[in-house]
């Protein structure tokens, strides 16, 4: 049976992962690729790496991250941020990294997901979409949820697939940060909507919350960040209270 | 590297543009195998296995492997061949993706999952897989996962099937005819059961 995936989020800056982390066997906190190989070692089923960096260099350090992070890590990974040209995913292909996600390139150039899985194949080409409830609506957001855009989550979700998306990655700017749980109301309606894989963002707190969005929700996998880098949430522990549940997991 | 500087167990990767192959190379450098490039006909004869990789399109695959001119060479190998993902697809006689027609060294379809059947595409994740007895998989523990990410699928077929999986209906994970082997997961993906399985191969004897 296909398990249900746990994807810790990985902040990453000039190259080092940013974001205070708890393990205690860890030398270097700020080191990807040991922090990489720490998550795949507790059971982490898929990573994703977000690119925050700001600087002209952004491009040139990332590659060499992503090839360091290659070397080692022995489960799949995705790199998001700043990805807008076919040039810069190939890079990243070519550098080891199993998926890219696009978020703000795509929305202002919605051609860009459909060149991107037409060059590399749709299980490449993750969808990242920051959304925000709005007087009664769902609204797409950009810019870690400061700029707000004119569409609507379910119909860009939707196009997105027709264009050539093969995963969803969906934040609740609403929920992000909280710590009260996933917003499994809307998770579960864009589950239904597509036919392509959904992963979960935004909310984790404590594993109750995981239980319930693939239980509610009914995604194919949940990515938190902060729960995992302070230790709140061991995977393996994680995963135990899920199998709990019967919720199909790697263990 | 010539006939006299011939290493043992090393293994050939056939580099005809499908896919990036830097996740391979790293998991054959993290199980200290010895690899190389094999770009041309005579490449083939340097190295004791070879391994078909392959991301993306099966069509568009076969086109550019017919352009390497190697096909004919790469059927008539006697030494063990291992296919990953849409390199294991290269293998069978024929994809829906493209309609297109394909190596047929093992006489198998391979066919787009069915919608209907609520699943989603592309299949991807950790999926326990279903193994026989096979060398392959040796020391592999019953009910390991591996991970995959494809939207076309090898059907079951007793006969070559080593290994199966569960998506909406039973396909094959791995298939095996003679030194022909294909696995439709990511080994160097799969964390240490793929790493074990690389190391089999590179072990492998007939």
């Amino acid at each position: 049976m296909l398990s249900k995936r746990i994807i810790p989020c990985l902040d990453v800056k000039d190259g080092r992962t940013v974001k205070g982390v708890n393990f205690v066997d860890l030398r270097d906190a700020g080191d990807p690729v040991e922090l990489a190989a720490q998550y795949a070692a507790q059971g982490a089923d898929e990573l994703v790496f977000l690119d925050i960096t700001a600087t002209h260099e952004r491009r040139k350090t990332m590659i060499e991250m992503v090839k360091a992070v290659a070397r080692q890590l022995n489960i799949p990974f995705t790199i998001g941020g700043g990805i807008s040209e076919i040039t810069d995913a190939e890079a990243l292909l070519n550098a080891g990294a199993d998926k890219i996600s696009v978020n703000s390139a795509a929305v202002k150039n919605p051609q860009l997901i459909e060149d991107l899985a037409k060059a590399f194949g749709v299980q490449f080409v993750v969808l990242a979409v920051d959304t925000k409830h709005i007087d009664g609506k769902n609204i797409v957001h950009l810019n870690g949820g400061r700029l707000i855009t004119e569409l609507e989550t379910e119909s860009w979700i939707k196009r997105a697939e027709d264009l050539g998306a093969g995963e969803i990655l969906l934040t609740s700017m609403d929920h992000d940060g909280t710590k009260q749980g996933f917003d499994c109301k809307l998770l579960e309606k864009i589950n239904q909507m597509i036919n392509i894989p959904i992963i979960a963002s935004g909310g984790a707190g404590k594993t109750e919350h995981f239980t319930e969005v693939f239980q509610k929700a009914g995604v194919d996998a949940a990515l938190a960040a902060s729960v995992f880098h302070y230790g709140e949430i061991l995977i393996p522990e994680l995963k135990q209270e899920l199998r709990k549940h019967n919720i199909p997991v790697r263990l | 590297m010539d006939e006299n500087n011939k290493k043992e167990n090393t293994i050939g990767i056939v580099n005809y543009g499908a896919g990036n192959i830097f996740s391979l190379t790293a998991a054959l450098e993290r199980q200290d195998i010895a690899y190389g490039m094999v770009n041309t006909e005579t490449d083939l004869e340097k190295y004791d296995r070879i391994i078909i990789p392959g991301v993306g399109h099966a069509g568009a695959a076969m086109q550019k492997l017919d352009q390497t001119g190697m096909v004919n060479a790469i059927k008539a190998l006697t030494k063990p061949v291992l296919g990953i993902c849409v390199g294991m697809q290269l293998l069978t006689a024929h994809s829906e993706e493209g309609d297109a027609n394909l190596l047929d060294i093992i006489p198998l379809q391979t066919k787009l999952f069915d919608k209907d059947l609520g699943i989603k595409i592309p299949h991807m994740g950790w999926n326990t897989v279903d193994f026989k007895n096979n060398l392959l998989f040796k020391d592999v523990q019953e009910g390991t996962q591996f991970y995959f990410v494809h939207s076309y699928f090898i059907e079951y077929n007793p006969i070559f099937d080593i290994a199966s999986v569960n998506y909406g209906n039973r396909f094959s994970a791995a298939i095996q005819k003679d030194n022909f082997y294909g696995v439709q997961f990511h080994p160097e993906k799969s964390g240490a059961a793929g790493a074990l399985l690389l190391k089999n191969f590179s072990n492998l004897s007939l």
